[in-house]
């Protein structure tokens, strides 16, 4: 397989993300044209005015859509980056934060803070974190031995683990008020219905600084490829490397959670995509799965918000139906795979 | 660049593989490490390198002290090639060798002209011209292994470690990196080598040193460490050692039928 230059692709991302951008605020259950939509968009900015545009579309679209847009373009993008990390600390194309157990114990930790009565807007974050964070180490503490940590150990420590946590969620929903377990239930099914400016404002600065640093870690990325022993002799700790990373990709995988609920297969998909695209090099890699995972992230939430109308599919139900069978085909083809070790 | 081992004690879970360990490298030499599985060999190398931390004793690479030097630094001065090697993804060669200048670099800094010379150089010297965009994973084990030692070489070392490198390796790559490193060493890098093969130790080192129990036990000119008595104490078989015909070398060959009586 050829790869594709950085820059045609990145180009190609961009215009994707601009026009997603487009879809996402033209359409919905109220559909506005989209020259409506630029007018009200400009309109924001300082020195042009247009009279006469409906106030209900220019709430539709500050209040609900962009924020909306904004959330998804996050959420994708700490899938997909915690995606690329875990598959490159490891070593295994299999490593995503649902199977190392991150999103399980990030849903049971916010599944707890819902069930307990929290109702502020910090609340499930925090208890996202909690949840991933002890997860991700226990995972991680029970493959670590003799100074490495082994693959085939920390896929299953993951799934068990996993299976836990769920039970766990579970439990919480059982014995939970109708209330909660409504809120939990959904929650879980995975959407962006919840986005707000105010979820958007705790999610910003988390993972732009999260993925600022995992992105100025992947020269050392690019080295552990070469194994951990080889890895040291180029003056890269191991060790250092893979609990820094995990640890941000663990916390930008958790508040994405929080926000969202779980998404599958983000993770794992656009990771793999954009390599077989542009080659391992992580130090282009990880800004290419970002913008993929943000944007395939978006137009599958306007799939999610139209196909069944008014009635909205969770997203996590879209992504599943394209990146599944998508990834099979690839596996199938020995694309993706194949080769690695 | 001067290597000095002084004292070196090094164990696995309470196991002591090293047990004061003393060895004098001398600048621009080759030295080879030899002695039987289990002797620590590949311990004392990662000591050397800096990957593992001495219990007890130290390394000095020149005047200072190893574990005084940050590992980064140690990496623009020592570098090493494995026995068993593979790469994660489809990193083609010339992306691997890149990989070299690493410890050269600060975190945002880019490739220079004489990072890209020091590339290519890399490349020239294990004859890899023609592999530079091909994948690593998809490459042969003695193909493999020149990445590799392009790798270490492209890190510019004073002092290169090898473990074993030719061990899974035919004989036309065996020679084909020995002799590449045998030239290296003439325009001044150092060379300590964990060798099994006792012959190819001979004919490549300028010194040996005969490791077992967790301390050299000999170390001199090959022909002085490997004699019979030496490698029949040391590995508990009987050899015969005969002058070889090629200049300077030896050769051991088992007497037959030793191990069955």
């Amino acid at each position: 397989m050829n790869r594709v230059k950085p820059k045609a692709t990145f180009l190609t991302l961009f215009v994707l993300l601009a026009f997603a951008f487009l879809v996402g605020i033209a359409i919905g259950p109220v559909s506005i044209p989209f020259g409506k939509s630029l007018l009200i968009l400009t309109d924001k900015l300082p020195l042009l005015e247009f009279s006469g545009l409906p106030s209900n579309f220019q709430t539709i679209i500050f209040d609900l859509r962009l924020p909306r847009i904004l959330t998804g373009l996050l959420v994708g993008s700490s899938l997909a980056i915690s995606g690329t990390v875990m598959q490159g600390i490891f070593r295994n194309p299999l490593a995503t934060p649902y199977i190392l157990g991150v999103a399980s114990g990030g849903s049971a930790g916010a599944a707890t803070v819902v069930v307990l009565g929290f109702t502020s807007n910090y609340a499930l974050p925090v208890g996202a974190l909690v949840g991933a964070l002890s997860a991700v180490t226990i995972v991680y503490r029970i493959s670590w031995s003799h100074g490495s940590t082994s693959s085939y150990t920390l896929i299953l420590a993951g799934v068990a683990l996993s299976s836990l946590f769920s039970a766990l969620t579970t439990a919480l929903i059982f014995v939970a008020g109708p209330y909660q377990q409504h809120r939990v239930l959904f929650w879980m099914m995975g959407g962006l219905w919840r986005s707000s400016w105010t979820l958007f404002k705790i999610l910003l600065p988390i993972v732009t600084v999260g993925a600022g640093i995992i992105c100025a870690w992947s020269r050392d990325l690019n080295a552990l490829a070469l194994g951990e022993s080889a890895a040291e002799h180029l003056g890269v700790k191991p060790s250092m490397v893979k609990k820094t990373l995990l640890g941000l990709a663990t916390a930008i995988t958790a508040v994405s959670v929080a926000a969202a609920g779980s998404i599958g297969f983000v993770g794992l998909v656009i990771p793999h995509i954009m390599r077989m695209i542009l080659g391992p090099d992580h130090r282009i890699l990880l800004p290419a799965a970002a913008l993929g995972g943000g944007v395939f992230l978006i137009y599958t939430d306007v799939m999610a918000k139209t196909i069944m109308q008014p009635v909205e599919m969770p997203v996590g139900v879209i992504t599943a139906f394209f990146g599944a069978p998508f990834f099979l085909y690839l596996l199938r083809k020995k694309i993706v795979g194949g080769r690695m070790r | 660049m001067k290597v000095a081992v002084d004292d070196l004690h090094f164990s696995y879970n309470g196991k002591e593989v090293l047990e004061g360990l003393d060895l004098e490298v001398r600048r621009g030499e080759f030295i080879g490490i030899v002695g039987p599985n289990g002797s620590g060999k590949t311990t004392l190398l990662k000591n050397i390198g800096g990957v593992l931390d001495p219990d007890d004793g130290a390394v000095y690479l020149g005047e200072e002290e190893l574990t005084s030097i940050p590992i980064k630094e140690v990496a623009t001065k020592v570098a090493a090639l494995q026995q068993e090697t593979s790469v994660g993804f489809d990193f083609t060669v010339r992306e691997v060798v890149e990989m070299g200048r690493f410890p050269h670099l600060d975190r945002f800094e880019r490739h220079s002209e004489g990072d890209l010379e020091a590339v290519d150089r890399a490349i020239e010297i294990t004859d890899l011209e023609n592999f530079s965009d091909r994948y690593v994973n998809q490459l042969s084990g003695g193909e493999k292994q020149r990445v590799f030692l392009a790798l270490a070489l492209a890190q510019e070392p004073e002092l290169l470690l090898l473990d074993e490198p030719t061990a899974s390796l035919d004989i036309n790559y065996q020679i084909r990196i020995m002799e590449t490193v045998k030239c290296l060493q003439s325009e001044g890098l150092t060379v300590v080598a964990a060798i099994h093969d006792l012959n190819l130790a001979a004919q490549y080192a300028d010194r040996v040193a005969l490791i077992a129990d967790g301390v050299v036990k000999v170390v001199g000119k090959p022909g002085r460490v490997l004699t019979g008595d030496n490698i029949a104490k040391v590995f508990g078989v009987e050899v015969e050692v005969e002058e070889s015909d090629v200049k300077g070398s030896i050769h051991i060959f088992p007497k037959t039928g030793e191990l069955g009586q």
